[in-house]
């Protein structure tokens, strides 16, 4: 679970959100959209951390 | 790529940090690593030119409209009654008298147009896209072709490399080789990540660590997405087949009291066709016609294809074949699945059907998807360089 904790909940994330936004409408979108974007978010956040160079 | 790193004492992470898990020994570990290796070589350049062209494509609505190679209805008060069919027909027509009608279509946010194309012949791939007004069946523009030079070379390196169906097969290929890189991808995860954190980047220690590290963050970040988009280009690439095995199937059986008779000259009104249609599937709109003889017709029939209004709906086409001689509507049945699946394939590839939320979110995953390609190309290369410098060093020690 520590090993695919984070990315079985990441895809989860995802398909939920690429298959909420083809069968809802409105409000659908703006909650898939929120749903995508959790992915892009975590791995925008662990790419870019610490880019100053400060070790932890 | 990057996995071919682990069997190399260029640097000892691999034998620090791995440690085999119970089911998957280190050949099956090395099987993975020669798997996800080639089949990303192979597909990587080809992989990187789809996101670039790709990027482009998710906003083609909107750099068309900025490149002024789209039409716009002018505005009129509503409830304008629309003009007819086959007026607005008559009107593209004109302008070139010589060609015939392959399509008129209609999109789902612009009900104002009708989007006309004309051509030699029922498939012709030069044919002529006119703009007609839907209510006073005046032609508004010749829109550009494929929506200008730029978007034109975009669609087509994204699409088919020029080359037509064997030019789309073969970078459906490519999909496929993208899916074994990603599967492999996946199995490779976690004999590298075992003893990490998620999202661990060592970047205090040497550059190829940190970008091997950047490398399985981003692959497992946008894995399902990449998988979907993946998996529905390369349905995508099979459009034409998928119409041929409808041509030789449905159509078949429902041309088969023609059989024998020669192809007649489309004589019936089209608005009529439309009239019918749309009584025998009522609370559904016109998205396209299809006109004798195109893949999405008969050589006796007007396809007049229904769609309705829900998002989902609205992709869902429901053909009503109606002769193109009496006006009659002859047979109306649901799409085969394998029709379905191409056209949910479409939405779920293009990223268009979330507003511009989803779509920035679609450019936002392109991007990575690109780091990832870069990065586990430079890894390959750097694995590479330090082979080719060991086995140097190993000759040399030998010469000595």
């Amino acid at each position: 679970m520590k090993l695919w904790g984070m990315p079985i909940l990441l895809g989860l994330l995802t398909a939920a959100g690429l298959a909420g936004a083809l069968v809802g409408e409105g409000g659908w979108d703006d909650l898939a959209a929120l749903a995508l974007a959790v992915p892009v978010a975590v791995g925008a956040w662990h790419a870019l951390r610490r880019l100053s160079g400060t070790k932890d | 790529m990057p996995t071919t790193l682990v069997f190399v004492n260029e640097n000892d992470y691999y034998l620090h940090s791995f440690t085999p898990p119970i089911p998957m020994t280190s050949s099956t570990v090395r099987r993975w690593a020669w798997i996800h290796k080639w089949s990303s070589l192979v597909c990587t350049l080809f992989m990187l030119l789809l996101c670039i062209t790709g990027l482009p494509l998710i906003y083609h609505h909107d750099i068309v409209h900025l490149l002024g190679n789209d039409a716009a209805a002018p505005r009129m008060a509503p409830g304008t009654p629309r003009a007819g069919v086959d007026e607005v027909i008559a009107a593209g027509r004109a302008m070139y008298p010589d060609k015939i009608m392959m399509y008129m279509s209609q999109e789902v946010d612009e009900p104002d147009i009708w989007n006309l194309t004309l051509g030699d012949n029922p498939t012709d791939p030069n044919y002529k896209p006119i703009a007609v007004d839907a209510r006073s069946a005046r032609v508004l523009a010749e829109p550009a072709f494929e929506g200008g030079a730029f978007m034109s070379l975009m669609f087509h390196l994204h699409v088919d490399l020029y080359a037509g169906v064997p030019g789309k097969l073969f970078l459906g290929l490519m999909g496929l080789l993208l899916l074994v890189a990603i599967v492999s991808g996946v199995v490779l995860y976690a004999p590298f990540m075992r003893k990490l954190d998620f999202g661990t980047v060592r970047r205090d220690r040497t550059r190829r660590l940190k970008w091997l590290d950047l490398h399985n963050l981003l692959g497992i970040v946008t894995l399902v997405w990449a998988l979907v988009v993946g998996a529905t280009g390369m349905i995508n690439t099979w459009a034409e087949l998928l119409l041929n095995v409808w041509q030789t199937t449905e159509v078949a059986e429902m041309l088969r009291p023609y059989q024998g008779m020669a192809p007649a000259p489309a004589t019936a009104s089209v608005q009529l066709a439309v009239a019918r249609a749309e009584a025998a599937e009522p609370g559904m709109k016109v998205a396209f016609v299809a006109f004798p003889g195109t893949p999405f017709s008969s050589t006796h029939h007007y396809g007049v294809f229904m769609r309705g209004d829900t998002a989902l709906t609205a992709r869902l086409y429901k053909p009503v074949l109606v002769d193109a001689q009496s006006g009659q509507v002859t047979d109306r049945r649901s799409l085969p699945w394998y029709l379905v699946a191409l056209l949910m394939s479409q939405p779920l590839h293009f990223g268009d059907y979330g507003g511009a939320p989803m779509q920035f979110l679609w450019a936002l995953f392109d991007v990575a998807t690109m780091i990832m390609l870069g990065s586990g190309l430079y890894l390959w290369a750097r694995r590479a360089r330090a082979a080719k410098a060991a086995a140097q060093a190993g000759a040399s020690l030998e010469a000595a």
